[in-house]
């Protein structure tokens, strides 16, 4: 697994509060098996018309095409959990996503896939916006190890939740290879907790 | 030394240890899977060469893509059976107990888990489901994962998860005639922000939690999430060792009063310390209706929608365009807003006192549901549509002209045949009423309780049911 401790790429604008993980990813792409083919579907009734023509939509503009890096308003993805909504992002060819707040569900969903999520105050994340969208060219550093977001000439303080940092640039934001490492306790703790339709395992607890 | 909090206790029961990260390494004693967000965690785990750690603690049902008018197999939608066969397949493969159609057992997950009793006090649950929050209502501690969460759990029976902050919420006093569940946790989001819980877990308490049945606080533990807590919980009492006695996966008869007497072990102390507190009048609280496009815009029956000249001025784009999208004029009533679809049911609203109480509304209006309108009655479980047969409610609800379904999620996010189309306006008893949720890129949602929607698919408006209940003060 990558450490992550940089991400540097072209910008996308994504404008508006409170988008949930519906209009990420509409619900009727959810159905299926895998989660192949879902950057197509990203933002999809917000893309395209219902005979599917393509609507005025940032993701739609010519030379937005090739971004890697999503800037977002305030409690981006609330609502469903589905991980479709970072997967969809993620393989549309997003690395990171800079906004004002993020929804607990979809920060540790995306953390954990390894998509950067990292927060500005909303003075920075308001001359951000305004920076990218007049420099569909330019490039946006997410520094997670200097906790910094550059852009142009400018230099703003990121937040990002520590736990989520260190396992990033750490490379250890996928943890399942560290959650197996303690499965003696976990078998411990399975053989010794009440569970449903389990007999036994209260005595003491009270 | 200061007491704790239930989610303290719970939390210190079941962490394995620390991650480097910082976050803690959490048993989870009940996993519960559907089908819309396990079998990608099933094709890691084969990928991985992994096997399910402990099958005995992952149960399943399907509820999602199931159709409710009918349920012959195979499905007119291809996909919704291709899902359907994989989890039939994965759990069969792996050991693990599913719920399947037809087996009377079948139902919306956090409808299924506490009426089988696998939902217990002192719980760490998990699902790939936002609304997991419900099970908090027995004093569980229960949240949503993503997939890649499911397949740790698969793999580990543990996720790894940051500590939360608890926030108390005392909903004081006692509520007026007519005014439900859903009312007071639509108060609550509103009045603390669909962003509010972003970072706690919310315990709910007060004279109006502490005197609600399990249903209905399984209604307020349901939307925790709406309000951006990622858990709510109710500390377990009287009321929820009476709820679980004799469910077919509670500890058994010669085990109760050593399980009762942990259960109440786990309840927060009287000095438990809590990172914030806040006060609500539960006597304010009035029938609620949203408006918007997020389950925090909503207002009483009797309030007007509001008009972005009138707001804040950080809050004036979010609500012109919700009311660009809803279609509704700035400052008008909602009482008298004209609807097309009326739905009852999901794990919000789904359970039998959600049916009664709604046939209780229809036979106290009479007459049917109003011209043009469509209306459905989709119970939460089989067992719920078997009790409500027993009853006679879907009798009632017949004979006023509304659909009698079978389980499964239906219509709150549209992923069965259940949508609305066009531009259709539901008035609808489940949790979100985000862009597009109902299934039309144009739809659009009132969310309210089963007794409004009730009343409004009767007069084909949104009515307030004290008015048709003669109860409003």
């Amino acid at each position: 697994m990558e450490a992550i401790k940089k991400v540097r790429g072209r910008a996308v604008v994504i404008p508006g509060d409170e988008i949930d993980t519906d209009r990420i990813i509409p619900a009727r792409y959810l159905k299926a098996i895998t989660f192949d083919g879902l950057g197509e579907a990203l933002f999809y009734d917000e893309r395209y018309d219902e005979a599917g023509n393509p609507k005025d939509h940032p993701l739609n503009h010519p030379e937005r095409q090739g971004a890697s890096i999503m800037v977002v308003g305030a409690g981006f993805g609330s609502g469903s959990s589905r991980e479709h909504a970072p997967q969809a992002i993620k393989r549309a060819g997003f690395k990171a996503i800079i906004g004002e707040s993020f929804a607990e569900i979809f920060f540790g969903n995306a953390t954990q896939i390894g998509l950067v999520c990292v927060t500005l105050d909303p003075e920075d994340l308001g001359v951000l916006a305004e920076w990218v969208e007049a420099n569909p060219e330019g490039e946006v550093e997410v520094d997670l190890e200097a906790r910094e977001v550059r852009f142009g000439r400018r230099v703003a303080p990121l937040a990002i939740r520590e736990a989520a940092r260190e396992a990033l640039v750490s490379g250890r934001w996928d943890p399942l290879a560290e959650l197996m490492e303690a499965m003696d306790e976990i078998k411990r703790l399975d053989a010794a907790r009440p569970g449903p339709g389990k007999r036994g395992g209260y005595r003491g607890l009270a | 030394m200061a007491g704790k909090t239930l989610y303290e206790k719970v939390w210190d029961a079941h962490e394995v240890r620390r991650l480097a990260s910082g976050q803690s390494q959490l048993f989870i004693d009940l996993h519960l899977i559907h089908e819309v967000t396990s079998p990608q965690a099933f094709g890691m785990l084969r990928e991985l060469g992994l096997k399910v750690a402990m099958p005995h603690r992952t149960f399943a049902t399907v509820d999602h893509i199931v159709p409710t008018d009918a349920r012959d197999e195979p499905f007119a939608d291809v996909l919704a059976q291709a899902m359907i066969e994989e989890l039939r397949k994965n759990t069969r493969e792996n050991g693990i107990e599913l719920f399947d159609v037809g087996s009377g057992k079948q139902g919306i997950v956090h409808v299924v888990g506490p009426e089988q009793g696998l939902t217990q006090p002192g719980f760490t649950i998990v699902c790939g489901d936002s609304h997991t929050s419900t099970h908090g209502a027995f004093g569980a501690i229960a949240f949503g994962i993503g997939t890649t969460q499911v397949r740790d759990v698969l793999a580990t029976q543990t996720v790894a998860m940051p500590r939360l902050k608890v926030r108390r919420i005392n909903v004081n006093g006692e509520l007026k005639p007519g005014v439900s569940a859903k009312d007071v946790i639509l108060h609550i989001i509103r009045t603390l922000g669909v962003k509010g819980g972003q970072g706690y877990a919310y315990e709910y308490g007060g004279a109006v939690i502490d005197g609600m049945t399990m249903e209905e606080r399984m209604t307020v533990c349901n939307m925790s999430i709406e309000g951006g807590a990622r858990i709510g919980y109710v500390n377990p009492d009287e009321t929820t060792f009476a709820f679980l006695k004799r469910r077919p996966y509670a500890p058994a008869e010669d085990e109760w009063e050593e399980a009762v007497a942990h259960w109440r072990s786990l309840a927060s102390d009287p000095d438990a310390v809590y990172d914030d507190v806040v006060e609500i009048d539960g006597s304010q609280i009035a029938p609620y209706v949203t408006w918007g496009i997020n389950p925090g815009q909503a207002i009483s029956v009797e309030e007007n929608v509001p008009d972005p000249a009138n707001v804040p001025a950080e809050e004036a784009a979010l609500v012109a365009e919700a009311l660009e999208y809803m279609k509704l004029r700035p400052g008008q009533p909602i009482k008298g807003q004209k609807i097309d679809v009326a739905f009852v049911g999901s794990c919000t609203n789904g359970r039998l006192s959600d049916l009664r109480e709604a046939a209780r509304v229809v036979q106290a209006a009479g007459g049917r549901v109003a011209a043009g309108v469509r209306a459905l009655v989709v119970p939460g479980s089989e067992q719920v549509a078997r009790q409500a047969e027993a009853e006679g409610l879907d009798q009632i609800f017949r004979d006023a002209g509304f659909e009698w379904r079978y389980a499964g999620c239906s219509m709150c996010l549209a992923m069965n045949p259940d949508k609305l189309v066009g531009d259709e306006i539901s008035i609808s008893s489940s949790n979100r009423n985000f862009k597009g949720r109902q299934g039309s890129p144009q739809g659009r949602t009132l969310l309210a309780s089963p007794v409004m929607v009730a009343a409004a698919a009767l007069a084909g408006e949104v009515v307030d049911v004290r008015e048709v209940l003669g109860v409003k003060a």
